[in-house]
């Protein structure tokens, strides 16, 4: 078992739904990968669609960067609907 | 820099905010985190065994269904937790290895035998019941890959305790020989199940640290207490007793008053010398060794497999 590799497992709990991250588990290759997410995290019918990828790799962004990274959009709330001022009387906006 | 990084990181803690693997963490939660979880997965692993040892013994199809699936819930418990436990930057190798050497420890409870068919049922009310009290309170972990872990787990825990309480509640209407097992498996496994939530919280040294770091959210006595007060009732309802003469009400508490546990047995069974401590592990360590074949012959597929892919592809 030493040189599986790991594995993240995506899970869409229904059609319709984004596949969520469940959790993480150890196969020897990717159709393993994918009969062992089965068995793991679909026990009760809690999937109809699995994503499984090596967690090497996925692409993540440093977290101790995380503040200079979300920065740019802290400063811009005129992209929320609610920066606009409007009249109540106004309906359905 | 260190203690201004660790005060940053209790003010997250102190706000509700989850600690994720990435993240930096002062050295002492991680290794705190590792022995918990680790401790926690393992006991999830060797707790399929007292279980396992009567699956083929099942009275019926219904029970033996109901048995198998609880036993793999148990070790789909234990692989989920292993992960959560892999992401604080250990291999799953050494965890297993840690386990059959004896360096990591999990629940005592597992170190008792199942004598009788009425322990399937005690060990869903009682053990998993323990289990429940200790693990709800773990979704609010600090720590997002534990808390998220034990989401799962909780939700699949209730179907184990269900199932137990009904396999006794049908002994509990049976012959007198029935109802005669029931009463012996739970006044075997009453005291183990109340150990459970560990030594009293005088004596529990770390709890302080732990619930400042939100890892603990109630202490072990808070929780052994609410157990206490849930299952008297519910020995009502099946019609049989707690093994305590010193258990009852206390109107001033609102809570049950019960016994002294015998703390030596517990230290005695967590120093290794249970009933069953070297059985279990033998069990353990004798079916990681038979597994390896199949590890091998996973190893060579998936190597011929990825061979064949390059072959095709040039
Ligand atoms: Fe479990
Ligand atoms: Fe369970």
């Amino acid at each position: 078992m030493k040189d599986w590799p790991l594995y993240e497992i995506f899970i869409r709990s229904k059609a319709g739904l984004h596949h969520r991250h469940v959790g993480s588990l150890h196969a020897a290759d990717d159709e393993m990968a994918i009969e062992n997410a089965r068995d793991v995290y679909c026990r009760r019918m809690e999937g109809v669609s699995i994503w499984a990828i090596k967690s090497s790799q996925i692409i993540a962004n440093d977290p101790d960067e995380g503040e200079e990274l979300f920065e740019p959009a802290e400063n811009k709330i005129y992209r929320h609907p609610t920066f606009y001022d409007l009249p109540d009387v106004l309906k359905h906006m | 820099m260190e203690a201004s990084m660790e005060q940053k990181f209790q003010e997250k803690i102190d706000n509700d905010i989850r600690i994720e693997p990435k993240d930096w963490m002062p050295e002492k939660y991680r290794k705190t985190l590792i022995r918990q979880i680790s401790q926690h997965a393992h006991s999830e692993i060797v707790g399929m065994l007292p279980e396992g040892n009567w699956i083929t013994r099942a009275p019926n199809l219904r029970r033996k269904v109901a048995l198998l699936a609880k036993v793999q819930d148990e070790a789909g418990h234990g692989l989920y937790l292993y992960s959560a436990c892999e992401t604080l930057g250990i291999e799953r190798t050494e965890l297993i290895d840690q386990l059959h050497t004896g360096k990591a420890k999990y629940s005592s409870i597992f170190n008792y035998p199942t004598l009788t068919w009425a322990d399937m049922g005690t060990i869903g009310w009682l053990v998993d019941g323990a289990a429940i009290m200790n693990q709800v309170p773990l979704c609010r972990c600090s720590y997002g890959p534990y808390a998220r872990a034990m989401v799962r787990v909780c939700k699949e825990e209730s179907f184990h305790q269900r199932q137990g309480y009904e396999l006794l509640l049908t002994l509990s209407k049976g012959t007198p020989e029935q109802k005669e097992m029931l009463q012996e498996s739970v006044n075997r496994w009453w005291w183990p199940a109340l150990m459970m939530f560990g030594p009293n919280d005088a004596d529990s040294p770390h709890t302080a640290q732990s619930m400042a770091w939100k890892i603990k959210r109630f202490t072990n006595d808070e929780l052994r207490q609410r157990f206490v007060d849930m299952c008297v009732e519910q020995a009502e309802i099946l019609g049989v007793s707690l093994p305590d003469p010193d258990l009852k009400w206390n109107e001033e508490r609102g809570h049950y008053d019960f016994g002294e546990i015998n703390w030596d047995e517990f230290w005695n069974v967590v120093r290794g010398n249970g009933p069953c401590n070297k059985d279990r592990i033998n069990t353990r360590v004798k079916a990681h060794e038979n597994g390896q074949w199949v590890r091998d012959a996973a190893s060579a597929y998936a190597k011929k497999q990825s061979e064949k892919k390059s072959v095709s592809v040039a």
